[in-house]
């Protein structure tokens, strides 16, 4: 019987996921799963205050609690040096206060302790005095002159943090100026967490033999974070170790670096024991950086006919008690200016301000590329609220607007140039799967009968990949990313990256790129990730980067092993390289076929008979700087149905055709879009972290903030349309955080489109029952 | 705090160890018994991540305690597989794509067999309702029913081949 041969699984095809065996069996690790022989435990005291100066800590009777070795304070802190922390947005963050708390449940103190439960004993014990200072929760008030100031260190007499702006002014105003009609309107994306159900957490463990640090770490960007803790400690970058092992989801929330991580490392440093911090659930609501918290006003200019020419943006961004976005250091606001979308317009003007309140830092993306869900949510619903104000069907208006696809590559109004799309073909297919004609027949039947029904069409432009280092840098570190190949002897590989995981299955998908580059099996290609001390250096997984930059690092690479490969099969095969040529996973002589040598043959003579003054081995590296973003793109539908009693929207049907260039895995590629379509359906319907007027988080538990469970996730209809990055080694773009940023305005826009006659114009997410209902009720009363 | 001596079986093993009386069963589950199979994320019985089962029942680990489960059996993911032969239910996550980050998955498995042993043949509605205790950030859900749809199938095989309608 004949051993089948394993198969390559290259591109568009979709191998099982290699990582899945040892989740399945409950092998993962993850930071928690993490136990090291005499490890301690930390726990945070954390303020009840979102304003408050503090008079006095006792630390006493937390320290007689027997098993509390140690409590730290900011005054420890303070005099190491280590009070306060930089942010990714290089704004300054305390790490634990030692005059006063800026937002509920802020850091306050640490109880280190021989477990858990005796660490918690001691976090009741510490004794705080507050003195309550007014909470400065409204954003706009906190820009108004007798508003109490959140952060006196910055030594200005005003909350304002920053003013940013792109696009051309004057050319806009001009274009609003001779424009036929121009519509306005508020919209307020609200504050909200990513709330993976993983928390976060660290272990630290200083070897003061060896002086090294070792931290598992529940972060998406290892490399960047060792070398931030190199330059803000002293310690020389060698001598720490960041390793992010398993991760329970990330989408954003783990960018950042949070005060629990640099108290844990003090902690370890002070006790010279692993130390462990997880923070439970409150915690991660509570502090963790928010996402989001914009309020947009938008204005579109268009013409009678429906051409639409200029777009106005001004936006207040509440930032809480610090920036601590995780953007590119030159983009403060994101990539917000991408909210001309999809639509060629003549020009258009981006303003962004931002602001210090009394609430947790921020803002990270909520699996969003830097702020592009804003921007989309922008364009999607003025382009809806044009199509009512001139009586326009809201497809048949885009189709008229979209950039045409010979215009690509294109430059937009406020500076980016796309690289490729076919907005026409997606929204086509995407309308003739839904039957768009008979859904607003029967839309029109239902409104007749009184029943509400609505269609929304969302036909959104992404941009992702950062991304060229001449623009785009985190704290000065270059936004490139890397792959590290090495291929053993006997024809396998282990590949290393500079991006990792959580969840999004790189130890599969990098393996395919390999697969297909080298014509080796799937199988026999082992992908690691997320350890400082093997991989190479990069920025780590966010925004959709991970293809777009070390997907093309790994592509890169391998290209380079197939360059030297080919030499060593022209020695094999005793002819010149230029006589051969790859094809069908071998190098062959060009016209007989059959004299041909696999990578696997290649493997085994570059470390047996490799050609005399060749160097042996087969092995590359890749930095890989992309020359542009890549620009995703998608058509959604969705169908609503609300009940007007109890003002409960249901989404019957949601169809989503994406465009992400190549796909690599088509199953993974399905698997990202259901999730984040979940994910944009959850802030749309669900999610919101509102605060009362002292500054109160009302929805620290998953009691009051509410993840889609399964009975609210419908059957999502995924398709896909192919238009591959022109500039992208392979052709892929990413595709992650299509779906998260597509999805609320297809939503909404369906909402409006069902409550339209009763002259509702506009809905503000989350759209819950009873906004719903009260928008039903006060619209009939204002009829009756 | 004075420490209570508790005695369970877990996967067909017997774990002892003395306890505080108000340690979680998931905390024994994880640190004394060290199996971190099941996870942790929410701590207020919202997301099932410590989903188990106890005496075939699925409860929330994290909301209950270590000597409530004295004497009691316990099944946890780990005690799924034969060896490293997958069970249904396993192979049914894998082969339909239904974990991501696998976070919530062990969790998701153990609710799915509860049901499954109540109900073998279960409509969709039914799958979604069973698991809806159970969150999931990364999937859409819409593969864990597919997962769970196939185990059901999977598991049914022997007995419809032996009414006949098993080809």
């Amino acid at each position: 019987m004949a051993i089948e041969s394993p198969k390559i699984m290259g591109y568009g095809t979709s191998p099982k996921r290699k990582e899945d065996p040892r989740f399945l069996h409950g092998k993962g690790t993850y930071v928690d799963d993490i136990k090291l022989p005499g490890m301690l435990h930390m726990d945070i005291v954390r303020s009840p205050y979102a304003h408050a100066k503090i008079t006095n800590i006792n630390i006493e009777p937390a320290l007689e609690t027997p098993g509390v070795l140690a409590v730290i304070t900011g005054k420890d802190l303070d005099a190491a040096g280590l009070a306060w922390m930089p942010t990714l947005m290089s704004d300054t963050q305390m790490v634990l206060p030692v005059e006063k708390v800026v937002y509920q449940s802020q850091e306050v103190a640490a109880v280190i302790a021989t477990d858990r439960y005796t660490a918690a004993d001691g976090v009741m014990a510490v004794e705080v005095d507050y003195e309550p200072l007014p909470a400065v929760v409204d954003p706009f008030k906190a820009l108004e002159k007798d508003s109490p100031l959140v952060r006196p260190d910055k030594g200005k007499d005003t909350n304002h943090i920053w003013h940013w702006e792109a696009g051309d002014k004057d050319a806009t105003d001009k274009v609003f100026a001779d424009a036929d009609i121009v519509v306005e309107e508020d919209l307020y994306i609200p504050r909200i967490h990513v709330a993976s159900i993983e928390t976060c957490g660290c272990v630290a463990s200083y070897d003061a033999v060896n002086g090294k640090l070792t931290i598992w770490m529940t972060t998406q960007a290892p490399h960047a974070i060792r070398t931030v803790f190199s330059l803000v400690s002293g310690i020389p970058e060698h001598k720490i170790r960041v390793i992010s092992p398993d991760i329970g989801g990330g989408f954003g929330g783990k960018v950042p670096v949070y005060p629990g991580y640099v108290i844990a490392v003090v902690a370890s440093l002070k006790t010279g024991r692993p130390v462990k911090w997880i923070e439970d659930r409150s915690e991660n609501l509570q502090a963790d950086s928010f996402a989001r918290d914009y309020h947009i006003t938008a204005q579109l200019a268009a013409d009678k006919d429906g051409r639409i020419r200029g777009m106005k943006v001004k936006t207040l961004a509440d930032h809480g008690a610090a920036d601590a976005a995780a953007n590119p250091s030159k983009f403060p606001a994101g990539l917000f200016s991408i909210c001309t979308g999809s639509y060629d317009l003549e020009a258009a003007h981006v303003e962004v301000d931002a602001v210090y309140t009394t609430k947790p830092p921020g803002g990270v993306a909520y699996r969003c590329s830097f702020r592009v869900t804003e921007a989309v949510h922008t364009i999607e619903r003025m382009v809806d609220r044009l199509a009512v104000e001139l009586d326009r069907d809201p497809a048949d208006l885009r189709y008229q607007n979209f950039i045409p696809k010979e215009n690509f590559p294109y430059k937009s109004p406020t500076g980016w140039e796309y690289d490729s799309g076919d907005y026409k073909q997606a929204l086509d297919v995407a309308l003739e799967r839904i039957g768009y004609e008979d859904l607003r027949k029967e839309q029109a039947e239902k409104r007749a009968r009184g029943e509400l029904m609505g269609i929304g069409i969302s036909t959104f432009t992404e941009i992702v990949g950062a991304g060229p280092s001449n623009t785009f840098d985190i704290l000065g570190i270059k936004m490139f990313d890397s792959a590290e190949i090495r291929i053993h002897p006997t024809g396998s590989a282990i590949v290393r990256i500079g991006v990792q995981t959580q969840g999004q299955g790189h130890e599969t998908t990098f393996a395919q790129i390999v697969a297909e580059e080298l014509g080796l099996p799937v199988d026999n290609i082992t992908v690691e990730h997320g350890d400082t001390d093997t991989a190479p250096y990069g920025l780590g997984t966010y925004a959709s980067r991970s293809t777009p930059t070390a997907g093309a690092a790994t592509a890169v690479a391998a290209r380079k092993i197939r360059e030297k490969a080919k030499h060593i099969a022209a020695h094999l095969l005793e002819c010149n390289p230029d006589d051969l040529e790859w094809k069908d996973y071998k190098f062959s002589v060009k016209g007989v076929p059959d004299r041909s040598k696999t990578m696997q043959e290649i493997a085994f003579a570059a470390y047996t008979n490799h050609p005399q003054g060749m160097e042996a081995g087969l092995e590359a590296v890749n930095y890989y700087d992309p020359p542009n973003l890549t620009f995703p793109f998608g058509a959604y539908v969705c169908v609503v149905d609300i009940d007007p009693g109890t003002g409960v929207v249901k989404i019957r049907r949601f169809v989503a055709i994406d465009d992400c260039g190549t796909v690599i895995n088509p199953m993974i590629v399905e698997g990202q879009i259901h999730g984040g379509l979940t994910m944009g359906m959850a802030p749309s319907l669900f999610e919101e972290i509102p605060y009362d007027e002292n500054g109160n988080n009302m929805a620290g538990t998953f009691m009051d903030y509410l993840l889609p469970t399964s009975l609210e996730t419908p059957n999502w209809e995924t398709g896909n349309t192919v238009t591959p990055s022109p500039h992208h080694p392979f052709g892929a773009k990413g595709v992650g955080e299509s779906p998260t940023v597509g999805a609320p305005p297809a939503i909404v826009n369906a909402v409006v489109d069902a409550l339209s006659h009763l002259g509702v114009k506009h809905v503000d997410i989350p759209m819950t029952p009873w906004k719903i209902h009260k928008l039903i009720t006060d619209a009939q009363a204002t009829t009756a | 705090m004075s420490k209570v001596p508790v005695s369970m079986t877990i996967n067909g093993e017997t774990y002892s160890g003395d306890v505080e009386p108000r340690m979680l069963l998931v905390h024994f589950i994880r640190e004394v018994a060290g199996l971190t199979g099941t996870h942790i994320g929410c701590d207020t019985t919202s997301c099932g991540a410590c989903t188990i089962q106890l005496d075939g029942m699925p409860i929330k680990s994290c909301t209950m305690f270590a000597v409530q489960a004295n004497g009691h059996s316990l099944k946890t993911v780990e005690g799924l597989a034969t060896g490293a032969e997958m069970h249904p239910i396993q192979e049914g996550f894998m082969v339909n794509h239904g974990l991501q980050c696998g976070y919530c998955t062990p969790g998701m498995m153990m609710t799915s067999l509860a049901l499954l042993a109540e109900n073998p043949n279960p409509s969709e509605l039914e799958i979604r309702t069973a698991i809806s205790g159970n969150l999931c950030r990364c999937t859409g859900y819409v593969n864990i029913v597919r997962s769970i749809q196939y185990a059901a199938d999977k598991m049914r095989e022997p007995e419809l081949a032996a009414a006949g309608q098993g080809d």
